[in-house]
Protein backbone atom coordinates (compact mmCIF):
# COMPACT_ATOMS: atom_id res chain seq x y z
CA UNK A 1 0.00 0.00 0.00
CA UNK A 2 1.01 3.60 -0.95
CA UNK A 3 0.39 6.23 1.00
CA UNK A 4 -0.34 9.52 -1.11
CA UNK A 5 1.50 12.98 -0.11
CA UNK A 6 0.88 15.64 -1.49
CA UNK A 7 3.56 17.48 -4.15
CA UNK A 8 4.78 20.45 -2.48
CA UNK A 9 4.02 23.23 -5.20
CA UNK A 10 4.96 26.72 -5.57
CA UNK A 11 3.51 29.81 -6.99
CA UNK A 12 6.32 31.21 -9.97
CA UNK A 13 6.55 34.52 -10.72
CA UNK A 14 8.29 35.71 -13.31
CA UNK A 15 9.27 39.34 -14.41
CA UNK A 16 8.98 39.82 -18.35
CA UNK A 17 8.39 43.05 -20.30
CA UNK A 18 5.99 43.75 -22.93
CA UNK A 19 5.19 46.86 -24.84
CA UNK A 20 2.54 48.81 -24.62
CA UNK A 21 0.91 52.04 -25.59
CA UNK A 22 0.91 54.84 -23.27
CA UNK A 23 -1.51 57.72 -23.72
CA UNK A 24 -1.05 60.94 -22.57
CA UNK A 25 -3.51 63.26 -21.86
CA UNK A 26 -2.90 67.01 -22.17
CA UNK A 27 -4.86 69.72 -20.54
CA UNK A 28 -7.74 70.62 -20.82
CA UNK A 29 -8.59 66.72 -20.70
CA UNK A 30 -12.09 67.73 -22.20
CA UNK A 31 -10.96 68.74 -25.26
CA UNK A 32 -8.04 65.72 -25.54
CA UNK A 33 -11.06 63.83 -24.87
CA UNK A 34 -12.40 65.37 -28.25
CA UNK A 35 -9.75 64.60 -30.11
CA UNK A 36 -9.61 60.70 -28.97
CA UNK A 37 -13.18 60.71 -30.18
CA UNK A 38 -11.95 62.36 -33.43
CA UNK A 39 -9.25 59.09 -33.53
CA UNK A 40 -11.74 56.78 -33.05
CA UNK A 41 -14.04 58.09 -35.31
CA UNK A 42 -11.39 57.57 -38.25
CA UNK A 43 -9.80 54.25 -36.48
CA UNK A 44 -12.72 52.46 -34.20
CA UNK A 45 -11.61 49.70 -32.28
CA UNK A 46 -7.66 50.81 -32.66
CA UNK A 47 -7.02 50.48 -29.43
CA UNK A 48 -9.63 47.27 -28.45
CA UNK A 49 -7.32 44.43 -27.23
CA UNK A 50 -4.11 46.40 -26.99
CA UNK A 51 -2.21 46.85 -23.80
CA UNK A 52 -2.32 50.95 -22.94
CA UNK A 53 -0.69 52.75 -19.95
CA UNK A 54 -2.15 56.16 -18.75
CA UNK A 55 0.46 58.41 -18.47
CA UNK A 56 -0.84 60.88 -16.43
CA UNK A 57 1.93 63.48 -15.43
CA UNK A 58 1.82 66.96 -15.47
CA UNK A 59 -2.57 66.62 -15.14
CA UNK A 60 -2.42 66.84 -11.44
CA UNK A 61 -5.37 64.25 -10.93
CA UNK A 62 -7.14 64.15 -7.92
CA UNK A 63 -9.31 61.14 -6.03
CA UNK A 64 -12.03 62.40 -8.06
CA UNK A 65 -10.92 62.99 -11.37
CA UNK A 66 -8.44 60.25 -12.06
CA UNK A 67 -10.86 57.76 -11.51
CA UNK A 68 -13.39 60.10 -13.73
CA UNK A 69 -10.67 60.24 -16.24
CA UNK A 70 -10.34 56.18 -16.28
CA UNK A 71 -14.25 55.80 -16.35
CA UNK A 72 -14.07 58.00 -19.94
CA UNK A 73 -11.75 56.19 -21.41
CA UNK A 74 -13.58 52.68 -20.70
CA UNK A 75 -16.39 54.53 -22.01
CA UNK A 76 -14.79 54.52 -25.45
CA UNK A 77 -13.76 50.77 -24.70
CA UNK A 78 -10.16 51.98 -24.38
CA UNK A 79 -9.35 49.54 -21.32
CA UNK A 80 -6.11 50.71 -19.26
CA UNK A 81 -3.90 48.36 -17.66
CA UNK A 82 -1.45 51.05 -15.62
CA UNK A 83 -0.80 54.19 -14.41
CA UNK A 84 2.23 56.05 -14.79
CA UNK A 85 3.08 59.26 -13.28
CA UNK A 86 0.30 59.04 -10.44
CA UNK A 87 0.85 60.57 -6.97
CA UNK A 88 1.37 57.17 -5.15
CA UNK A 89 -1.42 58.24 -1.93
CA UNK A 90 -4.06 58.19 -5.08
CA UNK A 91 -3.20 54.45 -5.90
CA UNK A 92 -6.44 52.55 -4.10
CA UNK A 93 -8.10 48.74 -5.20
CA UNK A 94 -10.26 50.20 -7.43
CA UNK A 95 -7.94 51.25 -9.99
CA UNK A 96 -5.25 49.96 -12.29
CA UNK A 97 -1.89 49.18 -10.63
CA UNK A 98 0.47 52.44 -11.10
CA UNK A 99 3.81 51.73 -12.64
CA UNK A 100 6.70 53.10 -12.53
CA UNK A 101 10.54 52.50 -14.41
CA UNK A 102 8.47 52.49 -18.12
CA UNK A 103 11.40 52.94 -20.84
CA UNK A 104 10.53 54.17 -24.37
CA UNK A 105 10.77 51.12 -26.38
CA UNK A 106 13.66 51.10 -28.92
CA UNK A 107 14.93 48.07 -31.06
CA UNK A 108 16.44 46.17 -28.19
CA UNK A 109 14.95 42.21 -27.69
CA UNK A 110 11.66 42.27 -27.29
CA UNK A 111 9.19 39.52 -26.49
CA UNK A 112 7.05 37.31 -30.24
CA UNK A 113 5.12 39.99 -32.28
CA UNK A 114 1.61 39.80 -31.71
CA UNK A 115 -0.02 37.10 -34.23
CA UNK A 116 -1.56 38.41 -37.03
CA UNK A 117 -3.18 36.75 -40.09
CA UNK A 118 -0.91 37.98 -42.58
CA UNK A 119 1.91 35.12 -43.34
CA UNK A 120 4.86 36.88 -42.66
CA UNK A 121 8.89 35.96 -41.90
CA UNK A 122 10.45 37.89 -39.21
CA UNK A 123 13.59 38.01 -38.57
CA UNK A 124 14.42 38.49 -35.31
CA UNK A 125 18.03 39.46 -35.60
CA UNK A 126 17.07 42.59 -38.22
CA UNK A 127 14.23 43.08 -36.35
CA UNK A 128 12.75 43.64 -39.07
CA UNK A 129 9.34 41.77 -41.07
CA UNK A 130 9.02 41.16 -44.33
CA UNK A 131 5.51 40.90 -46.01
CA UNK A 132 5.13 39.29 -48.86
CA UNK A 133 1.30 39.40 -49.77
CA UNK A 134 -1.00 42.80 -49.89
CA UNK A 135 -2.46 43.84 -47.03
CA UNK A 136 -6.11 43.81 -47.27
CA UNK A 137 -9.08 45.74 -46.21
CA UNK A 138 -9.68 44.60 -42.24
CA UNK A 139 -6.32 43.05 -41.69
CA UNK A 140 -4.06 45.09 -39.29
CA UNK A 141 -0.27 44.33 -38.72
CA UNK A 142 1.15 45.25 -35.61
CA UNK A 143 5.17 45.20 -35.27
CA UNK A 144 6.62 47.13 -32.49
CA UNK A 145 9.94 45.65 -32.77
CA UNK A 146 10.70 47.25 -35.70
CA UNK A 147 10.77 47.84 -39.22
CA UNK A 148 7.87 46.41 -41.51
CA UNK A 149 7.99 46.44 -45.12
CA UNK A 150 5.06 45.20 -47.71
CA UNK A 151 5.92 44.07 -50.63
CA UNK A 152 1.89 44.59 -52.13
CA UNK A 153 -0.35 47.25 -51.25
CA UNK A 154 -1.98 48.28 -48.50
CA UNK A 155 -5.32 48.17 -48.64
CA UNK A 156 -8.00 50.58 -48.08
CA UNK A 157 -9.20 49.98 -44.66
CA UNK A 158 -5.96 48.12 -43.46
CA UNK A 159 -3.71 49.20 -41.23
CA UNK A 160 0.10 48.62 -40.36
CA UNK A 161 1.49 50.14 -37.36
CA UNK A 162 5.22 49.45 -36.72
CA UNK A 163 7.61 50.82 -33.97
CA UNK A 164 10.48 51.58 -36.87
CA UNK A 165 9.50 52.54 -40.18
CA UNK A 166 7.43 51.56 -42.94
CA UNK A 167 8.30 50.79 -46.30
CA UNK A 168 5.69 49.44 -49.17
CA UNK A 169 6.46 48.91 -52.51
CA UNK A 170 2.56 49.50 -53.42
CA UNK A 171 0.14 51.31 -53.01
CA UNK A 172 -0.66 52.70 -49.30
CA UNK A 173 -4.15 52.84 -49.59
CA UNK A 174 -5.28 52.39 -45.52
CA UNK A 175 -3.03 53.53 -42.59
CA UNK A 176 0.53 53.44 -41.88
CA UNK A 177 2.08 54.26 -38.56
CA UNK A 178 5.27 54.08 -37.77
CA UNK A 179 7.34 55.10 -34.81
CA UNK A 180 4.23 54.36 -33.14
CA UNK A 181 5.73 52.92 -29.79
CA UNK A 182 7.67 56.16 -29.67
CA UNK A 183 10.12 56.67 -32.09
CA UNK A 184 10.69 60.10 -33.56
CA UNK A 185 13.21 59.23 -36.23
CA UNK A 186 10.93 56.45 -38.47
CA UNK A 187 9.42 56.78 -41.53
CA UNK A 188 7.48 56.21 -44.30
CA UNK A 189 7.79 55.12 -47.45
CA UNK A 190 5.70 54.19 -50.18
CA UNK A 191 5.40 53.81 -53.83
CA UNK A 192 1.88 55.62 -54.46
CA UNK A 193 0.33 57.42 -51.33
CA UNK A 194 -3.61 57.29 -51.27
CA UNK A 195 -3.44 57.13 -47.94
CA UNK A 196 -6.48 57.00 -44.98
CA UNK A 197 -3.84 58.36 -42.35
CA UNK A 198 0.10 58.54 -41.87
CA UNK A 199 1.32 58.62 -38.64
CA UNK A 200 4.67 58.92 -37.25
CA UNK A 201 5.22 58.87 -33.25
CA UNK A 202 1.59 59.74 -32.37
CA UNK A 203 1.61 62.67 -34.99
CA UNK A 204 -0.47 61.88 -37.99
CA UNK A 205 -1.90 63.00 -41.18
CA UNK A 206 -5.32 62.21 -42.34
CA UNK A 207 -6.24 61.98 -46.45
CA UNK A 208 -7.80 65.59 -47.03
CA UNK A 209 -4.05 67.13 -44.92
CA UNK A 210 -2.24 65.73 -47.66
CA UNK A 211 -1.24 68.09 -50.28
CA UNK A 212 -3.14 66.87 -53.42
CA UNK A 213 -0.34 67.65 -55.69
CA UNK A 214 1.55 64.18 -53.35
CA UNK A 215 -1.38 61.85 -54.34
CA UNK A 216 -0.76 58.66 -56.51
CA UNK A 217 3.06 59.73 -55.96
CA UNK A 218 5.73 57.86 -54.47
CA UNK A 219 6.31 59.85 -51.25
CA UNK A 220 8.44 59.82 -47.95
CA UNK A 221 7.18 60.49 -45.02
CA UNK A 222 9.29 62.07 -41.58
CA UNK A 223 9.19 64.11 -38.56
CA UNK A 224 10.93 67.58 -38.40
CA UNK A 225 10.84 69.43 -35.15
CA UNK A 226 7.43 67.91 -34.28
CA UNK A 227 5.87 68.14 -37.87
CA UNK A 228 5.30 66.12 -40.40
CA UNK A 229 7.13 66.21 -43.94
CA UNK A 230 5.61 64.49 -46.75
CA UNK A 231 7.73 64.67 -50.25
CA UNK A 232 8.39 63.00 -53.98
CA UNK A 233 10.67 60.33 -53.60
CA UNK A 234 11.91 61.24 -57.40
CA UNK B 1 -11.41 15.91 -60.38
CA UNK B 2 -14.10 17.59 -58.62
CA UNK B 3 -13.49 21.33 -57.40
CA UNK B 4 -15.29 23.34 -55.26
CA UNK B 5 -15.36 27.06 -56.27
CA UNK B 6 -16.80 29.72 -53.35
CA UNK B 7 -18.92 32.73 -55.39
CA UNK B 8 -18.56 35.61 -53.23
CA UNK B 9 -17.80 39.44 -52.52
CA UNK B 10 -18.70 40.55 -49.15
CA UNK B 11 -20.88 43.40 -50.49
CA UNK B 12 -24.49 42.69 -51.13
CA UNK B 13 -26.46 42.63 -54.08
CA UNK B 14 -23.21 42.61 -56.75
CA UNK B 15 -24.62 39.71 -58.58
CA UNK B 16 -23.14 36.58 -56.14
CA UNK B 17 -26.37 34.37 -56.71
CA UNK B 18 -27.51 35.96 -60.47
CA UNK B 19 -22.74 34.53 -61.94
CA UNK B 20 -23.39 31.12 -59.55
CA UNK B 21 -26.50 29.75 -61.60
CA UNK B 22 -25.37 31.56 -64.47
CA UNK B 23 -21.86 29.23 -64.61
CA UNK B 24 -23.39 26.41 -63.16
CA UNK B 25 -25.70 26.53 -66.01
CA UNK B 26 -22.89 27.24 -68.70
CA UNK B 27 -20.02 24.57 -66.81
CA UNK B 28 -23.34 21.57 -67.04
CA UNK B 29 -23.68 22.79 -70.56
CA UNK B 30 -20.07 21.14 -71.21
CA UNK B 31 -21.24 17.66 -70.09
CA UNK B 32 -19.67 18.45 -67.04
CA UNK B 33 -21.96 17.45 -63.32
CA UNK B 34 -22.48 20.60 -61.69
CA UNK B 35 -24.21 20.89 -57.99
CA UNK B 36 -24.91 24.30 -57.01
CA UNK B 37 -25.27 25.14 -53.46
CA UNK B 38 -27.56 27.83 -51.61
CA UNK B 39 -25.29 29.07 -48.22
CA UNK B 40 -27.77 32.09 -47.94
CA UNK B 41 -29.46 30.93 -45.44
CA UNK B 42 -32.51 32.35 -44.31
CA UNK B 43 -32.58 34.57 -47.53
CA UNK B 44 -32.79 31.58 -49.64
CA UNK B 45 -32.74 32.65 -54.16
CA UNK B 46 -30.72 30.49 -55.77
CA UNK B 47 -33.68 28.41 -56.04
CA UNK B 48 -36.01 31.16 -57.41
CA UNK B 49 -33.30 32.25 -60.29
CA UNK B 50 -32.53 28.25 -61.28
CA UNK B 51 -36.50 28.50 -61.52
CA UNK B 52 -36.59 25.64 -58.64
CA UNK B 53 -38.58 26.82 -55.83
CA UNK B 54 -41.65 24.95 -55.95
CA UNK B 55 -39.56 21.51 -56.42
CA UNK B 56 -37.91 22.60 -52.94
CA UNK B 57 -38.35 19.54 -50.34
CA UNK B 58 -34.95 19.06 -48.23
CA UNK B 59 -32.31 21.38 -47.49
CA UNK B 60 -28.40 21.98 -46.71
CA UNK B 61 -29.42 22.18 -43.39
CA UNK B 62 -31.04 19.13 -43.09
CA UNK B 63 -28.37 16.97 -45.08
CA UNK B 64 -25.77 18.95 -42.96
CA UNK B 65 -27.51 18.02 -39.78
CA UNK B 66 -27.88 14.77 -41.00
CA UNK B 67 -32.03 14.73 -41.07
CA UNK B 68 -32.30 14.00 -44.81
CA UNK B 69 -29.90 12.44 -47.46
CA UNK B 70 -27.76 14.27 -50.02
CA UNK B 71 -29.76 12.66 -53.09
CA UNK B 72 -33.09 13.32 -51.03
CA UNK B 73 -32.22 17.27 -51.36
CA UNK B 74 -30.23 17.56 -54.64
CA UNK B 75 -32.46 18.87 -57.39
CA UNK B 76 -32.27 18.31 -60.96
CA UNK B 77 -32.37 20.87 -62.87
CA UNK B 78 -35.26 20.47 -65.79
CA UNK B 79 -33.31 21.63 -68.79
CA UNK B 80 -29.58 20.55 -68.24
CA UNK B 81 -29.47 16.91 -66.61
CA UNK B 82 -25.99 17.36 -65.58
CA UNK B 83 -27.45 20.18 -63.50
CA UNK B 84 -28.48 19.81 -59.93
CA UNK B 85 -29.40 22.53 -56.90
CA UNK B 86 -28.94 22.53 -52.95
CA UNK B 87 -30.94 24.74 -51.93
CA UNK B 88 -31.12 26.36 -48.43
CA UNK B 89 -33.74 26.97 -45.63
CA UNK B 90 -35.45 29.78 -45.74
CA UNK B 91 -36.95 29.40 -42.21
CA UNK B 92 -33.67 28.27 -40.44
CA UNK B 93 -31.54 30.30 -38.30
CA UNK B 94 -27.77 30.13 -39.72
CA UNK B 95 -26.48 29.24 -36.70
CA UNK B 96 -28.06 25.49 -37.60
CA UNK B 97 -25.16 25.19 -39.88
CA UNK B 98 -21.86 23.54 -38.61
CA UNK B 99 -18.63 23.66 -39.89
CA UNK B 100 -18.57 19.65 -39.88
CA UNK B 101 -22.01 19.15 -40.93
CA UNK B 102 -20.80 21.27 -44.41
CA UNK B 103 -17.62 19.93 -44.41
CA UNK B 104 -19.28 16.21 -44.32
CA UNK B 105 -21.88 17.38 -47.13
CA UNK B 106 -18.92 19.01 -49.17
CA UNK B 107 -16.98 16.10 -49.06
CA UNK B 108 -20.12 13.87 -50.45
CA UNK B 109 -21.00 16.16 -53.09
CA UNK B 110 -16.96 15.91 -53.85
CA UNK B 111 -17.81 12.27 -54.92
CA UNK B 112 -20.49 12.82 -56.97
CA UNK B 113 -19.84 16.11 -58.65
CA UNK B 114 -17.00 17.83 -61.21
CA UNK B 115 -18.05 21.52 -59.85
CA UNK B 116 -19.32 22.51 -56.91
CA UNK B 117 -20.31 25.71 -56.60
CA UNK B 118 -20.97 28.11 -53.13
CA UNK B 119 -23.20 31.11 -53.50
CA UNK B 120 -22.30 32.87 -50.45
CA UNK B 121 -23.95 34.74 -48.62
CA UNK B 122 -23.18 38.90 -47.94
CA UNK B 123 -20.94 40.08 -45.67
CA UNK B 124 -17.91 38.54 -43.48
CA UNK B 125 -19.95 36.49 -41.19
CA UNK B 126 -20.59 32.82 -40.43
CA UNK B 127 -22.33 32.50 -43.32
CA UNK B 128 -19.90 33.64 -45.75
CA UNK B 129 -16.71 32.42 -44.01
CA UNK B 130 -18.41 28.98 -43.90
CA UNK B 131 -19.33 29.03 -47.84
CA UNK B 132 -15.86 29.77 -48.83
CA UNK B 133 -14.19 27.18 -45.94
CA UNK B 134 -13.61 24.50 -47.69
CA UNK B 135 -13.58 25.45 -51.08
CA UNK B 136 -10.65 24.77 -53.52
CA UNK B 137 -11.10 28.15 -55.54
CA UNK B 138 -12.75 31.58 -55.27
CA UNK B 139 -14.58 33.73 -57.83
CA UNK B 140 -14.74 37.27 -56.32
CA UNK B 141 -17.38 39.43 -57.73
CA UNK B 142 -17.09 42.94 -57.96
CA UNK B 143 -18.90 46.01 -59.16
CA UNK B 144 -17.18 48.75 -60.53
CA UNK B 145 -17.16 51.18 -57.59
CA UNK B 146 -15.47 51.67 -54.39
CA UNK B 147 -17.59 50.13 -51.45
CA UNK B 148 -17.52 46.99 -53.63
CA UNK B 149 -14.09 46.92 -54.55
CA UNK B 150 -13.34 47.33 -50.78
CA UNK B 151 -15.12 44.80 -49.57
CA UNK B 152 -13.77 42.63 -51.84
CA UNK B 153 -10.31 43.17 -50.67
CA UNK B 154 -11.57 42.15 -47.58
CA UNK B 155 -13.10 38.99 -48.59
CA UNK B 156 -9.43 38.35 -50.09
CA UNK B 157 -7.90 38.44 -47.19
CA UNK B 158 -10.18 36.05 -45.58
CA UNK B 159 -10.06 33.54 -48.25
CA UNK B 160 -6.11 33.93 -47.56
CA UNK B 161 -6.83 33.58 -43.62
CA UNK B 162 -9.92 31.59 -43.17
CA UNK B 163 -10.48 29.08 -45.54
CA UNK B 164 -8.80 25.21 -44.90
CA UNK B 165 -6.71 25.69 -47.89
CA UNK B 166 -5.33 28.87 -46.20
CA UNK B 167 -5.14 27.46 -42.87
CA UNK B 168 -3.30 24.04 -44.06
CA UNK B 169 -0.42 26.77 -45.87
CA UNK B 170 -1.87 26.47 -49.40
CA UNK B 171 -2.60 28.98 -51.52
CA UNK B 172 -5.88 29.56 -52.99
CA UNK B 173 -6.87 30.58 -56.09
CA UNK B 174 -8.95 33.53 -56.44
CA UNK B 175 -10.43 34.92 -59.77
CA UNK B 176 -11.99 38.52 -59.97
CA UNK B 177 -15.20 38.49 -61.70
CA UNK B 178 -16.67 42.48 -62.62
CA UNK B 179 -20.09 42.15 -62.97
CA UNK B 180 -22.88 45.47 -63.65
CA UNK B 181 -19.97 46.56 -65.81
CA UNK B 182 -22.30 49.47 -67.51
CA UNK B 183 -19.62 50.79 -70.47
CA UNK B 184 -21.34 53.88 -70.96
CA UNK B 185 -20.97 55.10 -67.20
CA UNK B 186 -17.72 53.57 -67.14
CA UNK B 187 -16.95 56.02 -70.29
CA UNK B 188 -18.26 59.13 -68.56
CA UNK B 189 -15.47 58.24 -65.63
CA UNK B 190 -18.62 57.63 -63.43
CA UNK B 191 -17.29 54.25 -62.33
CA UNK B 192 -13.85 52.68 -61.10
CA UNK B 193 -11.82 51.53 -64.37
CA UNK B 194 -11.33 47.88 -64.83
CA UNK B 195 -7.78 49.11 -64.37
CA UNK B 196 -8.72 50.47 -61.18
CA UNK B 197 -10.11 47.26 -59.89
CA UNK B 198 -7.21 45.15 -61.12
CA UNK B 199 -4.80 47.37 -59.51
CA UNK B 200 -6.91 47.56 -56.05
CA UNK B 201 -7.49 43.73 -56.00
CA UNK B 202 -4.60 42.69 -57.55
CA UNK B 203 -6.07 39.06 -58.60
CA UNK B 204 -6.41 37.82 -62.00
CA UNK B 205 -9.67 38.87 -64.34
CA UNK B 206 -11.86 35.82 -65.30
CA UNK B 207 -14.21 37.83 -67.07
CA UNK B 208 -16.45 41.44 -67.29
CA UNK B 209 -20.24 41.08 -67.20
CA UNK B 210 -21.88 44.16 -68.32
CA UNK B 211 -25.10 45.69 -66.68
CA UNK B 212 -28.23 44.37 -68.41
CA UNK B 213 -32.05 44.12 -68.63
CA UNK B 214 -31.30 40.58 -69.43
CA UNK B 215 -30.16 39.46 -66.31
CA UNK B 216 -33.46 40.90 -64.88
CA UNK B 217 -35.74 39.15 -67.49
CA UNK B 218 -33.89 35.99 -66.78
CA UNK B 219 -34.42 35.72 -63.31
CA UNK B 220 -38.00 36.34 -63.40
CA UNK B 221 -38.43 33.69 -65.50
CA UNK B 222 -36.67 31.74 -63.19
CA UNK B 223 -33.86 30.35 -65.75
CA UNK B 224 -29.88 31.53 -65.00
CA UNK B 225 -29.16 33.92 -67.69
CA UNK B 226 -27.01 31.76 -69.94
CA UNK B 227 -29.92 29.75 -70.89
CA UNK B 228 -32.88 32.58 -70.84
CA UNK B 229 -30.85 33.84 -73.72
CA UNK B 230 -27.55 32.50 -74.98
CA UNK B 231 -27.18 34.79 -77.53
CA UNK B 232 -27.22 38.11 -75.49
CA UNK B 233 -24.24 39.60 -74.38
CA UNK B 234 -24.24 39.14 -70.45
CA UNK B 235 -24.72 35.08 -71.28
CA UNK B 236 -22.17 35.13 -73.54
CA UNK B 237 -19.63 37.13 -71.12
CA UNK B 238 -20.64 34.49 -68.37
CA UNK B 239 -19.94 31.51 -70.88
CA UNK B 240 -16.57 32.71 -71.77
CA UNK B 241 -16.16 32.73 -68.02
CA UNK B 242 -17.24 29.32 -67.67
CA UNK B 243 -14.49 28.43 -70.39
CA UNK B 244 -11.55 30.32 -68.55
CA UNK B 245 -12.27 28.53 -65.43
CA UNK B 246 -11.92 25.04 -67.27
CA UNK B 247 -8.41 26.35 -68.70
CA UNK B 248 -9.68 27.68 -72.27
CA UNK B 249 -7.60 30.50 -73.17
CA UNK B 250 -10.44 33.16 -74.48
CA UNK B 251 -9.39 36.86 -75.14
CA UNK B 252 -11.25 39.08 -73.20
CA UNK B 253 -12.41 42.82 -74.42
CA UNK B 254 -13.58 45.15 -71.92
CA UNK B 255 -17.15 46.35 -73.05
CA UNK B 256 -17.52 49.76 -75.02
CA UNK B 257 -19.94 51.78 -75.44
CA UNK B 258 -21.14 53.03 -78.93
CA UNK B 259 -21.75 56.39 -78.67
CA UNK B 260 -25.18 57.54 -79.81
CA UNK B 261 -25.70 60.51 -81.93
CA UNK B 262 -26.86 62.84 -79.37
CA UNK B 263 -23.39 61.39 -77.18
CA UNK B 264 -21.46 62.74 -80.44
CA UNK B 265 -23.40 65.65 -80.69
CA UNK B 266 -23.08 66.82 -76.80
CA UNK B 267 -19.62 64.98 -76.22
CA UNK B 268 -17.57 67.86 -76.68
CA UNK B 269 -19.29 70.90 -74.83
CA UNK B 270 -18.85 68.71 -71.37
CA UNK B 271 -18.40 71.92 -69.03
N1 LIG C 1 -25.18 42.13 -65.00
C1 LIG C 1 -26.30 42.58 -64.41
N2 LIG C 1 -27.08 43.50 -65.04
C2 LIG C 1 -28.19 43.99 -64.46
N3 LIG C 1 -28.64 43.59 -63.27
C3 LIG C 1 -27.91 42.68 -62.58
C4 LIG C 1 -26.71 42.13 -63.11
N4 LIG C 1 -26.22 41.25 -62.21
C5 LIG C 1 -27.06 41.25 -61.17
N5 LIG C 1 -28.09 42.10 -61.38
C6 LIG C 1 -29.22 42.37 -60.48
O1 LIG C 1 -28.73 42.79 -59.23
C7 LIG C 1 -29.54 42.29 -58.19
C8 LIG C 1 -28.69 41.49 -57.22
O2 LIG C 1 -28.17 40.35 -57.87
P1 LIG C 1 -27.87 39.01 -57.07
O3 LIG C 1 -29.07 38.58 -56.31
O4 LIG C 1 -27.27 38.05 -58.02
O5 LIG C 1 -26.78 39.56 -56.07
P2 LIG C 1 -26.18 38.84 -54.77
O6 LIG C 1 -24.76 39.28 -54.68
O7 LIG C 1 -26.44 37.38 -54.82
O8 LIG C 1 -27.06 39.51 -53.63
P3 LIG C 1 -27.09 39.07 -52.08
O9 LIG C 1 -25.85 39.65 -51.47
O10 LIG C 1 -28.35 39.72 -51.58
O11 LIG C 1 -27.13 37.58 -52.05
C9 LIG C 1 -30.61 41.45 -58.85
O12 LIG C 1 -31.77 42.21 -58.95
C10 LIG C 1 -30.05 41.14 -60.21
O13 LIG C 1 -31.06 40.95 -61.16
MG1 LIG D 1 -27.40 36.11 -53.33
Amino acid sequence: MTIQTKPTRAIRFRGRSFLALVLNPELPVGEWLGEVDAWLGRSPGFFGGKPVVLDVTGLSLDRKSLPALIADLAQRQIRIMGIEGAEAKLASPDLPPFLSGGRPASFMGRPEPEPEPVKTAANPAAHSLLVEAPVRSGQSIVFPEGDVTVMGSIGSGAEVIAGGSIHIYGALRGRAMAGAYGNARARIFCRKLEAELIAIDGLYKIADEIEPQLRKKPVQAWLEDETMKITLLD
Amino acid sequence: MAEVMVVTSGKGGVGKTTSTAALGAALAQTGQTVAVVDFDVGLRNLDLIMGAERRVVYDLINVANGEARLHQALIRDKRIETLYLLPASQTRDKDALTEEGVKRVIGELRERFDWIICDSPAGIERGATLAMKYADLAVVIANPEVSSVRDSDRIIGLLDAKTEKAESGQRMEKHLLLTRYDAARAGRGEMLSVEDVLEILSIPLLGIIPESEEVLRASNVGSPVTLNNAASAPARAYMDAARRLCGEDVAMSIPMHRKGFLDRLFGRRAA
